[in-house]
């Protein structure tokens, strides 16, 4: 930094920034269509016969979905980090993302399974399921394992291991499906990626249901978080019940990477690197730092949806690329000036 | 006398050099390397279902001692020893086998390996309908029977010729999407699948410029608006679900195919089994009302 700026105008500056990036995204979104990048194509095709086909149906509620998802993984990840106080925490560390792509790969191995290693009533009821609800069931199962296999969320240790030896044994399990049913592995692939291609009004509904339960959830308890920095015997000594407020963090993240996985399968980084964005810009106390780096998670993920879709038109990049590729260089410039200043 | 005798022992050398040489075999693989095989192997491996089809339709079946997971044509070869996949091939159980001749794809991680243990590894690509009929002949004279690959293909050849002639007048021309993966990636004209199409006189909804197998944005699809919708049945069920493709005019009004994932198989290997595969492709246009 230049000047000596205090660390409430870095806040306001951060907001304002956000804000007016997420506007500017949110346009560009619609803009930012198989034909490229062009304000000329948008008004082209708002006035042809396709409007409300390809710029409401398609183009509105996948812009709007990408930041909704891009928004939860920040958050989710913003919680992750406060709850383990640990800055490389990120939210599928609770075997969330192996449950769900274990889920994804029953459901697209079923009817190969079927008659073999299990029924054929199992094996419909699996397909009818859909992808989408057995993503969010893996996700949950894969945290309440997690939780059981720690025994509540009383120790932090514990949880972070029990997390990740769940996502080990699970994403063993998945890669012993496919290599059962080996038609499963494409669809596996595509989920490991991530997509925000078919996100629909639909899903942004539940995105955005997730988002308005998730968000006050952790705001609640923003101050917790807080008293956690200090160490859990001086949060204690502040008078706040751990375990409690720890299952209600831990339950508050499974929620929120559940619906992002379902709706877009694992988008990697988001989640990790938004809250150090945030931190890195302004610090401050949980409570705002929770709210920007869901706003800098959605910021981040709409981008890369916006040039995944308009680099290579009417191809698309992968969006998981971009959001490494952004989100981390933006970080290494920001650790790089930091070192300087 | 001494010069003559040893002038006809040249002679016989190099008569007997050159008979030697007549008998041995060398080509060129897709990778550039020269192959020398003294005698026509005996003990093949394949690691593509493609190449296993390709041995087996060349008359060579019994040589192959194992094949790749994925290999289930013909019947036959599934009483043969599994060696896992191109990524991870099993390579103890390879070389166990004495294999004279390892078939694999350019991907194939397991050729370096494979090399340096002393096995030939014959590394063919097929892309397309040019690149079947280039690797059926190399394949063919290396299994000594060169005169097989130009009756395979023709074979090919005719029943492509077959299926084209079977397709309804009133659809020729119509642009077809071929979805390959529901990411959603798609069969575009420059692949061998969009040969085949263009075989059976239908035209690619995906540009050749796009490359063989893009990954779209979906609202390319619609935009594009295919007159037939091509996919694996499960994909083709799930279409409709998708954001603003219920009004996409093929699925309307039912222009499309869905094949069963072990029908589809067919359809997406670049083997002797194209004809087949333009057969049912021409099934299932018939049908088309």
């Amino acid at each position: 930094m230049s000047l000596p700026t205090s660390d409430h105008a870095r806040r306001r500056r951060l907001v304002i920034g956000l804000g007016a990036c997420t506007a500017f995204l949110l346009l560009a979104g619609m803009a930012a269509g198989s034909e490229g990048w062009s304000l000329g194509a948008l008004l082209q095709t708002l006035n042809g016969p396709d409007a409300t086909l390809i710029v409401g149906e398609i183009r509105a509620p996948r812009t709007l979905g990408a930041w909704l998802t891009g928004a939860l993984l920040g958050l989710a990840g913003a919680v992750a980090q406060g709850l383990f106080r640990n800055p490389l925490a990120d939210p599928y560390l609770l075997g969330s993302a192996s449950g769900a792509s274990l889920a994804v790969v029953l459901v697209l191995a079923a009817s190969a399974l079927a008659g073999h290693g299990i029924g054929l009533a199992t094996a419909d009821g699996l397909a009818r399921f859909g992808l989408v609800g057995a993503a969010f069931a893996g996700a949950l199962l894969g945290a309440g394992v997690t939780l059981l296999l720690a025994r509540g969320a009383e120790q932090t240790t514990r949880l972070l291991l029990a997390g990740v030896v769940v996502g080990v044994v699970l994403s063993a399990l998945s890669d012993i499906v496919t290599s059962a049913a080996p038609d499963a592995l494409r669809g596996k692939q595509a989920f490991m990626l991530g997509s925000t291609g078919f996100l629909g009004w639909g899903a942004c509904g539940v995105l955005a249901a997730g988002l308005a339960v998730v968000l006050p959830l952790s705001w609640r308890l923003a101050r917790a978080l807080d008293a956690l920095t200090l160490g859990e015997d001086s949060a204690r000594s502040l008078g706040i019940r751990l375990s409690r407020v720890r299952l209600a963090l831990v339950a508050a993240l499974a929620l929120a990477t559940g619906l992002a996985v379902s709706q877009t399968g694992l988008i990697a980084f988001v989640g990790l690197v938004s809250p150090h964005l945030v931190r890195r810009f302004a610090p401050a106390p949980h409570g705002f730092t929770l709210l920007a780096s869901a706003a800098s998670g959605g910021a981040l993920l709409l981008m890369s949806d916006v040039l995944a879709r308009s680099l290579v038109a009417p191809q698309e990049v992968p969006v998981g690329v971009l959001t490494a590729l952004l989100g981390g260089g933006y970080l290494l410039w920001l650790l790089q000036r930091r070192r300087f200043a | 006398m001494m010069t003559r005798v040893w002038r006809l022992w040249l002679r016989l050398v190099v008569l007997a050099w050159c008979a030697q040489a007549s008998a041995q075999t060398t080509l060129h693989d897709d990778r550039g390397v020269a192959f020398t095989l003294a005698a026509p192997p005996r003990r093949i491996v394949s690691l593509l279902p493609s190449l296993t089809e390709s041995v087996c339709a060349l008359g060579s079946c019994d040589r192959l001692v194992g094949v790749d997971r994925f290999s289930n044509w013909p019947a036959r070869v599934a009483g043969l020893p599994r060696l896992g996949g191109l990524d991870d091939a099993l390579i103890e159980r390879i070389v166990a086998l004495k294999p004279d001749l390892v078939l694999a794809a350019p991907a194939a991680r397991a050729t370096d390996r494979l090399e340096a243990l002393g096995i030939k590894v014959l590394v063919l690509e097929s892309r397309d309908h040019a690149d079947v009929r280039r690797t059926l002949g190399l394949l063919a004279q290396a299994l000594g029977t060169p005169a097989e690959a130009e009756v395979v293909w023709s074979r090919i050849d005719a029943a492509l010729n077959a299926a084209s002639a079977r397709v309804p007048a009133r659809l020729r021309g119509l642009r077809v999407y071929f979805e390959v993966d529901p990411t959603p990636y798609a069969a575009g004209a420059a692949s061998f699948i969009g040969q085949t199409l263009e075989r059976l006189g239908l035209a690619n909804a995906v540009p050749r410029e796009l490359g063989p197998f893009p990954k779209l944005n979906p609202e390319f699809v619609l935009r594009a608006q295919p007159d037939i919708v091509m996919a694996e049945r499960r994909a083709l069920a799930d279409m409709k679900r998708r954001p603003g493709w219920a009004s996409l005019r093929a699925l309307q009004t039912a222009q499309t195919c869905g094949f069963e994932s072990s029908r589809y198989e067919l359809l997406v290997r670049p083997g002797p089994r194209m004809g087949e595969a333009a057969q049912q492709l021409a099934d299932c246009l018939g049908a088309l009302k």
